[in-house]
Formats: structure tokens, sequence, C-alpha cells
């Protein structure tokens, strides 16, 4: 009876999360969508501690079981709900590091008891023996690459590490996957007990592997790394689906897998890198091979208070948001700005790279954060209809998805990604905290035009001030 | 191999769950607007916290005088737990921001 209901429990679950994740596509329902997935998943725990069996036999150790359900509830609830919202991809990150290294933990559970058989001289014994040790294996490297990378991932996004890569990296990091895989597939069909540290020698590779893979990608593909880390997290899960012939893991796994994938291509596309050349990670990483700028002429400095002159009198502005606007905490000040034109009659939109800031979608969240209104945000080929319209564009600490080399100049590095066509309106103000190059590590053309004019600083500080000279212009 | 194919055969119903799985997966994703991207990979993130299933039943099926396993299964079980509510909670929060205007 207890089982047969555990059995609709993750049924229920199991629909809940196809729900879930469809109706999260759509910005009427998606809010729903994540209570309904979450109602879902409450279901399938509470289920799974108050009706499971195993030959028989219900599940021990419920004070464990209750404070660890305790503790990771108590300090996620507090982490989500503390930290800032330009820090939410980092958080991500985290949180499916933690995914995959619960997997991994799985794995080498399940793999201690599966090695009491063997040194038991048993293996016969067991039921499908090596399927189950290849499914530990896939949960184990898969699980320990993503919770490596993601942490990686979550450091290099708040600052903590470093871009990383050396000569030979590449070649380096293949064979440490083929020695990964090599040693799990040997394993697979000798594991006597005098090799079960090569169990382990696995699980120390694969952390390794994990770091490496993440280590030399530069920022502006860690939207796609984390993506991808996040079906292979899913990936992981839908192996402890078939561990323990459970249909809510498996589903919710292997959703978030396919669709966790498609979405790591959707944002390759979008910045015209192939996956693979993500994946072997290179460019990103190669911020020192910036183009000189020598010969590109002199850029023009605007003041403040002309800056402020030029909005107020312009009929149309459009706002191009990007990683500096995160950085500076600067939504609030920016939807200021938005309203303070309004009563000037000015008409402000904000022109929105799909891949602007560090995830696709950044820009919207933060600006969503602001009260920015849904309406005025206007995806890229809209804005791109707008430009020519547009008397004063404003670029807040926006580089790569600004800049005209995408389309003109097929030697560069992001040759050929969509960018926003910001030179076809009539004036241009860039503010940037320097001259810096943008993460792709190149050099803007945009900025050397002469109907450009850039407005060096913070962006909060900048909007501020822009706000008091509107103020009393 | 003959290991491999029979345990095919005998859970054919997961294999038709990963498959179908896979293409409903990617259909759903395919028609959402860039906007909502950081949220459904979020939500996604939040979803395959159900290894947290896999880390309770592990912790469970523990004997009480294995350490190793006990100590891993509850570190299992708080780093998953960290994945679902963290993943929701945030997930939940972002979407506030979005409702708001509506």
């Amino acid at each position: 009876m207890g089982l047969s209901i555990l059995t609709v429990c993750y049924l229920i679950a199991a629909v809940t999360f196809i729900l879930g994740l469809k109706m999260l596509s759509n910005p009427a329902t998606a809010r729903r969508g994540n209570l309904i997935a979450a109602g879902g998943m409450a279901l399938a725990i509470a289920g799974t501690i108050f009706l499971y069996e195993n030959d028989g036999r219900k599940l021990g150790n419920y004070h464990w079981i209750v404070a660890g359900l305790l503790i990771g509830t108590v300090i996620g609830t507090l982490t989500a709900k503390r930290v800032k919202m330009t820090a939410m991809p980092e958080l991500v990150s985290l949180f499916n590091g933690m995914g995959g290294a619960c997997a991994a933990l799985i794995s080498i559970i399940e793999f201690q008891h599966l090695s009491h058989f063997v040194t038991s001289g048993n293996t016969t014994g067991y039921s499908n023996f090596h399927s189950t040790l290849l499914i530990i294996f896939l949960g184990l490297i898969i699980g320990s690459v993503s919770f490596a990378g993601s942490m990686i991932a979550w450091g290099k996004l708040s600052g903590k590490v470093k871009d990383f890569a050396f000569g030979g990296q590449h070649i380096i990091n293949l064979v440490m996957l083929v020695v990964t895989l090599g040693v799990a597939g040997y394993l697979m069909y000798s594991l006597t007990p005098s090799n079960y540290f090569l169990f382990y020698l696995v699980f120390v590779l694969s952390l390794l592997y994990g770091i490496f893979f993440v280590l030399p990608i530069g920022g502006a593909d860690m939207p796609v790394v984390i993506s991808l880390l996040n079906s292979f997290t899913g990936v992981a899960a839908a192996c402890g689906g078939f561990l323990y012939d459970n249909k809510a893991m498996l589903t919710g796994g292997i959703l978030v897998g396919a669709a966790g994938t498609l979405l790591t291509i959707l944002m390759c596309r979008a910045m015209n890198r192939s996956l693979k050349n993500v994946l072997i990670g290179s460019f990103g990483g190669s911020t020192a091979e910036a183009v000189e700028a020598g010969d590109q002429g002199p850029i023009k400095e605007i003041s403040l208070t002309d800056a402020a002159m030029v909005m107020a009198y312009a009929k149309k502005v459009m706002i191009v948001p990007g990683y500096g606007l995160a950085v500076a905490q600067a939504q609030h000040a920016c939807h200021e700005l938005e309203k303070l034109l309004n009563e000037k009659d000015v008409d402000v939109q904000y022109a929105i790279h799909p891949v602007a800031g560090r995830m696709p979608g950044h820009m919207n969240v933060l600006l969503a954060e602001a009260d920015v209104d849904y309406d005025k945000l206007l995806e890229m080929q809209d804005a791109n209809d707008q430009f020519k319209n547009t008397d004063v564009v404003l670029v807040l600490g926006a580089n790569d998805v600004v800049n005209p080399a995408a389309k003109t100049d097929p030697s560069s590095p992001i040759y050929g990604m969509p960018v926003l066509d910001v030179e076809l309106a009539k004036t241009i103000i860039v503010n940037k905290r320097s001259m810096k190059p943008g993460y792709a590590g190149i050099e803007n053309q945009l900025f050397f035009q002469p109907k450009t004019s850039m407005l060096f600083g913070d962006a909060k500080k900048v909007l501020q001030a822009l706000l008091t000279e509107i103020k009393n212009a | 191999m003959d290991s491999l194919l029979s345990y095919i055969s005998q859970h054919v119903e997961m294999i038709y769950i990963v498959v179908l799985m896979i293409f409903l997966g990617i259909e759903i994703i395919g028609r959402v607007p860039s906007v909502l991207h950081t949220p459904l990979m979020s939500g996604a993130n939040a979803i395959h916290g159900v290894v947290i299933i896999g880390a309770i039943i592990v912790m469970g099926k523990a004997e009480t005088d294995n350490y190793l396993a006990l100590v891993l299964g509850f570190v299992a079980v708080i780093l998953g737990t960290l994945n679902v509510v963290g993943g929701f909670v945030v997930t939940d929060r972002m979407l506030e921001m979005f409702k708001k205007k509506k």
C-alpha cells in the first residue's frame, strides 16, 4: 500500500517537473510553474522519507535525514534570500555544484556497498553487477566534474578565481579525460579488492578535470559553461534514477539534461561560438592578445553637463545596459533616469542583447528588480529596427555586444556574433570605467567613431550625477 | 555486453522515459523567450536537485555502524537540500520581480 502511494507521489512529482518547466517558459505563468515544481519536489521528498521501502524494510537514520534536510533548508533559504540580484549567476552555479557533489557522494556510497560483494567474491549474486557499476561511474564522473567546474565558475564570477591558462592545456585536459574514462573502463571488468583505490583515483581525476576544464575559459563564456554544467548535473541525477529504479529522479534529471544542453547550444549560437570551441576552452581567456588601439584615432570625452543636455533635449533615448551596470548596482539609478527623462517627454527604451551581462536574461532580471516596465525592454531585433530613429544611445557598461567589428571585421574573434547596431543612432554616449577592453578582450571601434563620446566612471555614480544635472537643467 | 543487453531489456521502461524526456526537454526550451533564460536555468537547476531523493535513500539504508556511509550520506542530504531549496527560492525571487509589472 505504502509503496503504491509512493509510486503515485513520484508520478505526480515527474508531472509537476514537466509542467513547471513548461510554465517557466512563459512570463505570465513562470512563477506559478516554479512553485508547482517545488510542490512536486516536496511531495517526492516527503514520500521518500515516510513511504520508501527496500526489500520490505523502511528507511532508518531518520534523525540524520531530518537534520540534514533542516540544515540544508535553513542555509539554502538564507543564502538565496540574501544574495544581491547582481550575484545571481554565481549563486546558480554554486547550487548547481551542490547537486553535482550530492550525485558524486551517492556514487561513492553505492560503490562502498557494491564493493562488499566483490570482497566476498559473490558478484554473481548481485544482479546487473556491471551495469550498476557503469551507472555508479557515470554518476561519479559527471557529478564530480559538475561540482568542481561549478565551484570554479562560481569563484570566477565572484572574482575569487582568476583566468588561468597554460600552453598545451587542451592536450592535458584531453589526456586527463581519457585516463579517467580508461581507468573507469578498466575497473568495469577487473574490479578486485586490491584495486579499489583506483575508484578514488577516478574521483580525484574527475574533480581535477572539472577544475581544469573551466579554469581557462574566460568570463564571456561563463553562462555557457554554467548552463552546460547544469545539464551535466541533470544527467548525474538521472544516473541515480537508474540506481534506485526511481522514475521521478530519472524524469527530472533527463529533462534538465536535455533542456540544459539545448539552452547551452542556443547561447553558443547567440555568441557565434561553437560548443566545441567552448568545451576545448580557447579565446575567452586570452585577454592579453587585445588588438593594439594606437591607430584607431583619438577618443572623445563628454562632460556630465553636456551629456545631461543632450539627453534632456532628445526625443528618443535608448539605453544599452551591460555588465558594468550590474557590477555598479546601477539598475535603480537607471530607472530613475528613465522616469526623469519621461517627465521631460523623452521616450526611453532599453535595448537588451541576449548575452549582455554574465547570463542570458541577466539584464532583464536586474531591470525588473528596479521596477522597469517589461514593455520598455526591447529584444535585439526590435531594438535594431529602432536605432535609426534614436537620438541618443546611452551604453552603460556594455562593450562586446555593441562592437561593430562583429559585423565588419572577419578577423575579429567575435565576427558573426549578432550585435546591437547602436552606430545607426545620431549620438552615442558610452559609459565605461576605463578604456579596458571587454570580456572578449578586443578593442571596440565604436568608441573611436566621431559620433561617439565617452563618459568615464562608475555607472551608478555617473547616473546619479546625470540625474542631478538633468533636474537642474 | 550480454549483461548490458539484459539490463536494457529489464529496464526498457526507463529507457523509454529517457528518450521521451530528451525530446520533451528540447521541445519545452525551444519556445522560451530570452528574457526568461536566467530564471529558467535557475528553475531547471532546482529541478535536478531531485537527486536529493537518492541521498535520502542512501542515508536511510546505511547501517548504523557504517560511519563513512553515514557521514557522506549526511553531507549528500545537506548539499542536495541546498540545491533544491536554494534553487527554488532564488528562482522565485527572480520571478517575483517580473510579476510586479503585470
